[in-house]
């Protein structure tokens, strides 16, 4: 029994590593058509779904072809079946020779970093004023009720603020700096309210490991809170909340349906800040369930990307910098 | 000058606390307004082909129930094993991916699903959904159950050892009691977050017009239909979006307020 328990336990622990290791081989295989197709320039490469024509047939042939048709044209009032035969004859001939479906994943790459750098800069500031506020400034049973309320801002489920970005914030911001509703700038601001209690609760966190000792005798020598705070508890700190900050990131780049909702989903690059276009979770919700072939291949190699991106991201933030601070 | 600069700075932050509530009441009336306003009774006795969201609801439960039934044995069991048995590199590797495994993206855990569940099973079903929920709850288990071990005394332990009983026996008589109450906030919190999902259910749950509790076919998800019917362009499809928003948010949000409740009694 004993021993069995200790199998059990030891299994479930192993999932975890299962279920990772199985995340990455699962992604690697399932995009393999696509990696092989289009390699590393898939990175870089700006055109989703697009047909590009390999070869530029002579003009003989395209009149010679319209002529064709024109008679096929003339056939199908006498024959229906005989002229989609044919049809689908050119249609055959033209996907073998000349043209082929191109996938790039620049423009969604582009935009989940777009995305989520808008949300840090919009998000950092409050957060650290937030986690200065509940850990130094208020008092204490008024800092336990607004880090409650904090954190029941975080629990609010992701399509909830999408919703409400949708109807009623970006509607405020699109009117302020102009443009459409549905654009970077909407999507990054709502994904930062969406990390703001995340980011500030957990650096509210690491600020509290500075020591009193040292924040008192600091208050002992005449210091001011702000220079208690910016001399004393933000270098102690210092790691835990870049750590903090790191972490906040990595959600940001994930995140889905806050950003469904906002950034417009188009394949576009965006020329200016409040121009729509599409990330990697964005471009994989919204084109699963009709993709096949290589267009669902190219999307397990966009969710790949985020896979590696966010798995790094997360690893730098645990490893060097929260590891070093506790 | 030195005073100046820090009542700026005190003045900033107090306005930064306030700009995060200020967002929470926004969110938290918004919802409110429009979701009261289309909110019925009825709401909860007609299935979603008859406007109304019973299925939904019903489904989102039955969704995130059965992955509380893989991801909390399961992620109890790790706990156990990283605090318990597991010593040295191996228990830290696992406890490290684990961290990880908690901020991997929502989606990518629905696109692995749908790899390995729904293109072998031939589509989309209530067990695939389920699964990808499981996955995102384990993580959140293993890491809740680890650090409220890692807070029961030795002494507890060792008292157990001494009268004879063996480790398994001291580990759920002992340890697990003398923690209980840490690993079900911990649990009710994962699954608060887990019922709000959206994301991993997308492609392999989807959602369903209709009751059903048959696991092997598309399941009515309340979330997945959120996003659908905020997506219509009809505007009463859009009022039953907010009134299921203002439904998933009250859960989400009292189920989370009793998991701290719990807390707060015990630690009085």
């Amino acid at each position: 029994m004993e021993k069995l328990f200790q199998k059990i336990s030891l299994g479930s622990a192993s999932l975890v590593f299962v279920i990772l290791v199985g995340i990455f081989l699962t992604l690697f295989s399932a995009s393999k058509e696509a990696i092989e197709e289009f390699g590393f320039d898939f990175i870089t490469n700006p055109d989703w779904n697009k047909e590009i024509i390999l070869e530029t047939t002579p003009t003989v042939t395209d009149t010679l072809e319209d002529s064709d048709e024109i008679i096929d044209e003339d056939d199908m009032i006498l024959d229906e079946d005989d002229m989609i035969m044919d049809e689908d004859e050119v249609l055959f001939e033209e996907d073998d020779t000349n043209t082929k479906t191109v996938f790039g994943g620049l423009v969604p790459i582009v935009g989940t970093l777009l995305t989520t750098l808008i949300a840090l800069v919009f998000a950092l500031p409050i957060a650290m004023g937030i986690a200065v506020f509940l850990a130094e400034i208020a008092p204490k049973n008024i800092s336990h009720i607004v880090g409650i309320a904090i954190e029941l801002l975080a629990a609010i489920p992701s399509i909830i603020f999408g919703m409400w970005g949708l109807y009623y914030f970006a509607p405020i911001v699109a009117d302020i700096v102009g443009g459409y509703q549905v654009s970077l700038l909407t999507a990054g601001l709502v994904l930062g309210v969406m990390i703001l209690p995340f980011m500030a609760a957990i650096t509210r966190d690491s600020m509290n490991t500075t020591p009193n000792v040292l924040k008192e005798s600091a208050y002992a020598l005449g210091a001011t809170k702000f220079e208690v705070i910016k001399d004393i508890i933000f270098p102690y700190s210092k790691v835990g909340i870049i750590g903090s900050i790191i972490l906040a990131l990595g959600r940001a780049l994930g995140e889905t349906m806050a950003v469904a909702f906002l950034i417009g989903s188009i394949f576009v690059l965006p020329s200016a800040i409040n121009d729509p276009t599409i990330s990697i979770p964005v471009a994989m919700a919204n084109n699963f369930g009709e993709a096949s072939g290589l267009g669902e291949s190219a999307l397990f190699y966009l969710a790949l990307i985020l896979f590696v991106i966010s798995f790094g991201v997360i690893s730098i933030a645990k490893f060097y910098f929260l590891k070093k601070a506790h | 000058m030195r005073l100046l600069v820090n009542k700026i700075f005190l003045v900033l932050s107090v306005l930064s606390a306030l700009i995060g509530l200020a967002f929470l009441a926004w969110i938290l009336t918004t919802l409110f307004i429009k979701g009261l306003s289309s909110f019925h009774f009825n709401l909860f006795l007609n299935d979603l082909i008859d406007g109304g969201l019973r299925n939904l609801i019903i489904g989102q439960f039955i969704l995130a129930g059965l992955a509380a039934a893989l991801g909390i044995p399961l992620g109890m069991a790790a706990g156990i094993y990283l605090q318990e048995y597991g010593r040295g590199r191996y228990a830290s590797l696992i406890r490290d991916l684990s961290d990880i495994m908690m901020s991997a993206p929502s989606i990518v855990i629905g696109a692995f699903v749908y790899a390995v569940v729904v293109i072998p099973t031939g589509g989309t079903s209530g067990f695939a959904g389920a699964i990808a929920l499981g996955i995102m709850m384990l993580p959140v288990v293993i890491n809740t159950t680890d650090n409220m071990l890692s807070l029961v005394p030795r002494e507890l332990r060792e008292a157990g050892i001494a009268l004879g009983a063996s480790k398994y026996r001291v580990i759920l008589d002992i340890v697990i009691k003398a923690a209980k109450v840490g690993i079900m906030t911990g649990i009710l919190l994962a699954f608060a977050r887990i019922i709000g999902e959206t994301a991993p259910l997308l492609f392999t749950s989807e959602t369903s017009n209709y009751f059903s509790v048959d696991l092997t076919q598309s399941f009515p998800s309340l979330t997945v239909s959120i996003y659908d019917l905020a997506n219509e362009p009809e505007e009463s499809s859009r009022d039953l979006a907010w009134a299921a928003s203002f439904i998933l948010t009250a859960l989400v949000l009292i189920i989370n307020l009793i998991g701290r409740f719990i807390t707060r009694n015990k630690n009085n």
